[in-house]
């Protein structure tokens, strides 16, 4: 019993991280039909400001010296200005250009970010200890539970209800979910193009960093190649989902959450290296069944 | 002679390979090294035309190329290297692996095949998606790749490389196989495979209505261009003698996907062009890097801006000419008169399907 609510949190909290993750990508392709792959290095270089940009092997600690609210409000703030640099100087002139197009943009720029953090700090991972209170173990009903992933399970259900709230009661909710629906006419009945793109960049950048800071108190380690991995999940997480669906978007996080967590457990020992794979063969074959994810939007319906 | 290539549409061809003869007939009059970075170019000429084989006729970018070139470098890994080193280092080999020493022709074209046979049951599945999501599942693909030969330890060595491959590849091999790529991209191009290809780009519905099956026609250049791709892999690793999961992940896939943009992803000229180009850019990056001097000043750019610079190209690529700088055509010889027979006009941009 206490096993499997020790599973079961470990599947909640790595569902919320993937969720998160997938929740970013899927609120700038809902306004912009754009797969943010320089999404992983937005986080990547949001943390590394934690550390002093140094090509040693120990890195002093730069931001992460300061008071928490400040480490975290800064980190998200650079997460969020990160996004909104790369909307205003790439993505705002691709505007009219096609997927393809805007997707390799998204690549190259991720691929630019990760080499100038390479170029800054090394490629070796440093090591960083920011939190390690929250590492310490919480006793709940029988299970040990990190109290980071309570932590990292009640931010994230905070921030989706937070969200929807957002979503339905707000005006910059209500002018994203119509760019969302139908950019054009959207702009047609006065919603500020621009202002409501750079709003989602803007929330995408700081839930990356968000992401990131889980990550690096998880692992106490930052490493310019930390983004890599969480991307391709969140991906992933949006096509199951559906494209263009924000709800999808975190309902597949979840899925792969608790997909990945159910085979670190029943997986033989020497298959577990392999865990990946066979999630991302999971993928393929959920994707056989549903070519176009489990919320079916408009987006996604082809017009003939 | 002109009227014989241009009736039988060799044009474009042709010239390609004796641009890349030229090439490699300069590099043997030159250094070691020069002919060392000249094997290079042409290997990557070989794996940018085979991701061309795909990307360029269907619109779609595929993240997973560089997953066929793996499966062709470990290929060949398998079926040249001695026996007595395989049995201490790739135990999990099967006996007829192990025992096997083929010449390096006969064992490439084998890991080709293996990497095609690996795109037929891949890209069955993966090409029933419809675009953006085609491409993520391409990714996805390619990290099961690295996933998987990362991490099967007893078959190939998993992160620690396998080392000891023969390296019989030398410019003129290299320039064989580049040659090849060429001719079969061309043929693919021309051909009526390429043709319905290029419908299903630019008006799926109208070409579904003449008959055409897009998955079938996506299918085939997906599996041509793996062919081409595993080919590629296996000159790498016979090239190199060394091969290493991480090799074939993210960072070649950028630069041989940046290759095929800057050049042009619409046709084939475009996929050399973009190579040779951005080859000589990266060159010379790379000597800026390590410090040159230049009227008596020494110029040394920070260790790392080759890739930044390149990242950086491409962006701009992309936002001022996302055509590329062959915009779709093919080159030809020049002429005074409008060509009676232009090769078939592909779009400007990557489209979506």
């Amino acid at each position: 019993m206490t096993a499997a609510l020790q599973y079961l949190f470990d599947a909640l909290s790595l569902g919320s991280l993937y969720a998160l993750g997938a929740l970013g990508i899927a609120l700038i392709f809902g306004v912009m039909r754009l797969v943010n792959f320089a999404h992983g290095d937005v986080m990547t270089f949001a943390i590394f400001v934690l550390i002093a940009p140094t090509t040693e092997a120990v890195a002093p600690l730069w931001v992460g010296a300061w008071a928490t609210p400040l480490i975290v409000l800064t980190v998200l703030g650079v997460g969020a200005a990160l996004a909104v640099l790369a909307e205003l100087a790439v993505f705002r002139h691709l505007r009219h250009a096609t997927p393809a197009t805007t997707m390799m943009a998204a690549f190259a720029l991720g691929f630019v970010i990760q080499n100038l953090l390479l170029a800054l700090h090394s490629s070796r991972a440093k090591a960083v200890n920011l939190w390690p209170q929250l590492n310490l173990p919480v006793d709940l009903w029988g299970a040990r539970v990190p109290a980071l992933q309570m932590l990292m399970i009640g931010i994230t259900m905070a921030l989706l209800v937070g969200l929807a709230w957002m979503l339905r009661h707000t005006r910059a909710g209500l002018e994203m979910r119509a760019a969302a629906e139908d950019f054009d006419m959207a702009r047609m009945l006065g919603v500020k193009a621009n202002r409501v793109i750079l709003v989602a960049f803007g929330m995408s950048g700081a839930l990356a960093a968000l992401i990131g800071l889980f990550m690096v108190n998880q692992t106490g380690l930052v490493d310019i190649r930390m983004g890599a991995p969480m991307m391709l999940v969140a991906f992933v997480s949006t096509v199951i989902g559906g494209l263009g669906s924000l709800m999808g978007a975190v309902l597949g996080g979840f899925l792969i959450g608790f997909v990945s967590t159910a085979l670190q457990a029943w997986l033989p020992l020497d298959a577990r290296a392999f865990r990946d794979a066979f999630v991302y063969l999971g993928v393929i074959a959920l994707l056989l069944w549903r070519p176009n994810g489990l919320f079916i939007t408009g987006a996604s319906r082809q017009r003939v | 002679m002109k009227n014989f290539l241009l009736r039988h549409r060799l044009e474009t061809p042709v010239l390609l390979c004796l641009a890349l003869a030229l090439l490699a007939v300069l590099s043997l009059a030159g250094s070691n090294s020069l002919q060392r970075t000249t094997t290079e170019v042409l290997i990557r000429v070989v794996m940018v035309v085979g991701m061309f084989i795909f990307i360029g006729h269907s619109g779609l970018i595929s993240f997973g190329h560089m997953a066929f070139v793996g499966i062709g470098a470990y290929g060949v890994a398998w079926t040249t290297m001695e026996p007595s080193i395989k049995q201490y280092v790739l135990t999990g080999l099967p006996d007829l692996l192990q025992q096997a020493a083929l010449p390096w022709v006969p064992a490439s074209l084998l890991a080709g095949l293996l990497a095609a046979a690996v795109a037929l049951l891949a890209g069955a599945v993966i090409l029933r998606l419809n675009g953006i999501a085609a491409s993520i599942a391409t990714f996805s693909l390619l990290a099961i790749f690295n996933v998987v030969y990362s991490n099967w330890d007893s078959v190939t060595a998993g992160s620690s490389s396998i080392v000891g491959i023969p390296t019989p590849v030398g410019v003129w091999q290299a320039f064989l196989f580049a040659a090849g790529a060429i001719a079969l991209a061309h043929w693919h191009g021309i051909s009526r495979f390429g043709l319905a290809l290029r419908a299903v780009r630019e008006e799926p519905v109208a070409a579904r209505s003449c008959g055409i099956n897009a998955w079938r026609q996506l299918l085939v250049a997906f599996v041509l261009s793996a062919l081409v791709c595993g080919l590629g892999g296996a000159l790498d690793a016979q090239f190199l003698g060394v091969v290493n999961p991480d090799a074939y992940y993210l960072g070649r896939t950028f630069t041989c996907l940046t290759m095929l943009v800057i050049g042009g992803s619409a046709s084939l000229s475009g996929a050399v062009t973009g190579v040779l180009v951005l080859s000589a850019l990266m060159e010379l990056l790379i000597r800026l890097e390590t410090g040159v001097s230049l009227g008596g000043m020494a110029i040394q750019l920070p260790s790392g801006s080759q890739e930044v610079v390149t990242g950086l190209v491409m962006v701009l690529t992309l936002i001022r000419r996302p055509a590329g700088l062959m915009q779709g055509r093919e080159w030809q010889w020049p002429r005074l008169t409008h060509p009676s027979a232009p090769l078939p006009a592909a779009s400007l941009e990557m489209q979506p399907r």
